[in-house]
């Protein structure tokens, strides 16, 4: 077995006197993607933050491609290169066109020519679907293409790992299905991930992992099919049949 | 603008079946609308021909009007200074572009130290306060006497004594304070995520700011930046205090020789010859703004 691309050790994040993240490990090898799921609150995206450094964690650590991106002399700007994020709220950059949007750090960062970030942007754009979008501003697309415009631009730079965080929660029900396509499409490819997620649906198509997060511990994790459908715990259980009661019948 | 086939989503959701034709009652309401608008246009045109002509026609036939318009408004006269006012006036307009240009750049750095969270920068960022918070608490005339007076006085070889360099210093002193505020509240109000958005995609903190934060801000302070040349391009005629001659000063040399204030008027209308067409152009580029913020604002 290869080196995992991801592994959290013992990860404990608070703010201030709450604990939100304590005693978080697991690892991601490549070419899966392990899924989060959890009630909201439970430290999803502080955890997804966490892994990008874009918030300070208080103990544990990160090792990402078997480097410890929390040691103290890691470069974050490096560690950025290569992880991609998307968020709940797109942040498409909305003075920029779709395909300046995507083009910017494949340019600025890693120092690739215009013309070739270009043509690759109008690859990844014609294989979901959205060449005939690449010349408008980002205001005058759905909050679906929006959204895969944002998971377009996170993959441009050929990221080691993906994180998505409930990338689908702002989205009109009949927009969720064309995003999470794309997902999916990705982890065919081959993407590495880590999500959170409250699509149980999804969740059991794409995952190879998940993990059920309560107060900010894993409770539970395992395949699909052992944590949706038989689940150990009783958090896990009551979690899911509140999903179940609260969901798209 | 309600037809159909102006949408420009990509392939169009509904076929409609060939040209759309308004219904009947949609041309009714048509027609109703137009001749709504020729009336309420010809209510204000009107109107206001009524209004204004009546107060011109009461100040022209008032008494005082002879003596008024002798001093004031001595056309001839006028034309025989204008020279000379517009030649001072090349002084604004020189005076404008160069504060201008110093304005924004140091307006521009002094935004960036305040908003910074660096700690090498803490010292200057107490410095820029308080520059800030001083020199846009006193009056721009205060400040154009103290530089402009007060710097000569010092008598300290190799500063100049050159009033309209020591005027220009004392209005860029002012306004970079003023502009740097403009700034810094145009970054603040870019929410963090666009930063945390640029920074995750491995751009360091400067090309954030280059390509992420200050475009979008300053597509925010365009129209307050604009009122704020307006108000500079007035203001240089304040320097004329400290001998300088521009157009106010020419007006004022032209008019005391004559103890007549037409020159005034005419640099006053030379004044709203470059102001009132920058004020509508203003007005125009604010309001494209709040349509746009409009527009993005509900995404
Ligand atoms: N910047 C912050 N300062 C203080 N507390 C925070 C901060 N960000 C998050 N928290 C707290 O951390 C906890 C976990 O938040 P987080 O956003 O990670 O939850 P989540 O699982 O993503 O929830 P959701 O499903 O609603 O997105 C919450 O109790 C929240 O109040
Ligand atoms: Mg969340």
């Amino acid at each position: 077995m290869s080196q995992p691309v991801l592994e959290v050790k013992q990860l404990r994040k608070s703010y201030g006197s709450e604990v939100v993240l304590e005693d978080i490990s697991f690892s991601v090898p490549v070419h899966t993607a392990t899924v989060f799921i959890g009630s909201s609150g439970s430290g999803k995206s502080t955890l997804l933050r966490c892994i990008n450094l874009l918030d300070q964690i208080d103990d544990g650590s990160i090792v990402l491609d078997g480097e410890d991106i929390t040691a103290v002399d890691a470069d974050v700007d490096k560690v950025r290169r290569k992880l991609g994020i998307v968020f709940q709220s797109f942040n498409l950059f909305p003075h920029m066109k779709v395909i300046d949007n995507i083009t910017l750090a494949p340019m600025k960062v890693q120092g690739i020519s215009k013309e070739a970030a270009r043509e690759n942007a109008y690859k990844l754009l014609d294989r979901f679907g959205l060449h005939d979008k690449a010349e408008n501003y980002p205001d005058r697309l759905s909050g679906g293409q929006q959204q895969r415009v944002a998971i377009i631009r996170s993959i441009a730079v050929a990221p080691r790992l993906l994180l998505l965080d409930e990338i689908t929660s702002a989205l009109d029900p009949v927009l969720v299905n064309e995003v999470l396509s794309t997902v999916r499409d990705l982890k065919i490819e081959g993407m590495t991930m880590v999500l959170a997620t409250h699509e149980m649906g999804f969740a059991k198509q794409v995952a190879d992992e998940v993990c059920f997060l309560h107060h900010g511990k894993i409770l539970e994790w395992g395949s699909p099919a052992q944590i949706l459908e038989a689940p150990a715990q009783a958090e896990t259980k009551e979690f899911l049949k509140r999903v179940h009661e609260a969901g798209r019948l | 603008m309600g037809r159909p086939s102006e949408s420009d989503s990509g392939a169009a959701p509904y076929d409609f079946g060939g040209e759309w034709v308004p219904s009947q009652l949609e041309i009714a309401r048509r027609a109703a609308r137009k001749s709504r608008n020729i009336r309420n246009s010809i209510i204000a045109v009107v109107s206001s021909i009524v209004v204004i002509g009546g107060l011109a026609l009461i100040a022209v036939t008032s008494p005082g009007w002879k003596s008024l318009s002798d001093t004031f408004f001595a056309w001839a006269y006028g034309v025989e200074v204008l020279p000379k006012i517009i030649l001072g006036f090349g002084t604004n307009v020189t005076l404008t572009l160069i504060a201008s240009t110093c304005v924004a750049i140091l307006g521009l750095s002094i935004a960036l130290v305040r908003t910074s969270r660096s700690p090498a920068l803490a010292p200057f960022r107490i410095l820029a306060t308080l520059y800030v918070d001083i020199f846009r608490g006193i009056p721009m005339l205060l400040v154009i006497l103290l530089v402009g007076f007060g710097i000569p006085a010092l008598r300290i070889q190799g500063l100049t004594n050159n009033v309209l360099i020591l005027g220009t210093i004392a209005v860029i002193i002012t306004y970079t304070a003023y502009v740097a505020e403009v700034i810094r509240s145009g970054i603040l109000t870019i929410h963090p995520s666009q930063r945390a958005a640029a920074r995750s995609l491995g751009l360091s903190h400067f090309q954030s700011l280059r390509y992420v934060v200050l475009p979008q801000a300053f597509r925010r302070v365009t129209p307050p930046l604009l009122n704020d040349l307006v108000a500079l391009i007035k203001d240089t005629g304040l320097v004329s205090i400290l001998g300088v001659t521009d157009a106010v000063r020419a007006a004022q040399i032209a008019s005391s020789r004559s103890f007549n204030y037409t020159p005034y008027v005419m640099a006053a209308i030379i004044f709203l010859l470059v102001t009132i067409p920058l004020t509508r152009f203003t007005d125009r580029t604010l309001r494209r703004s709040i349509e746009r913020q409009n527009a993005t604002g509900v995404a």
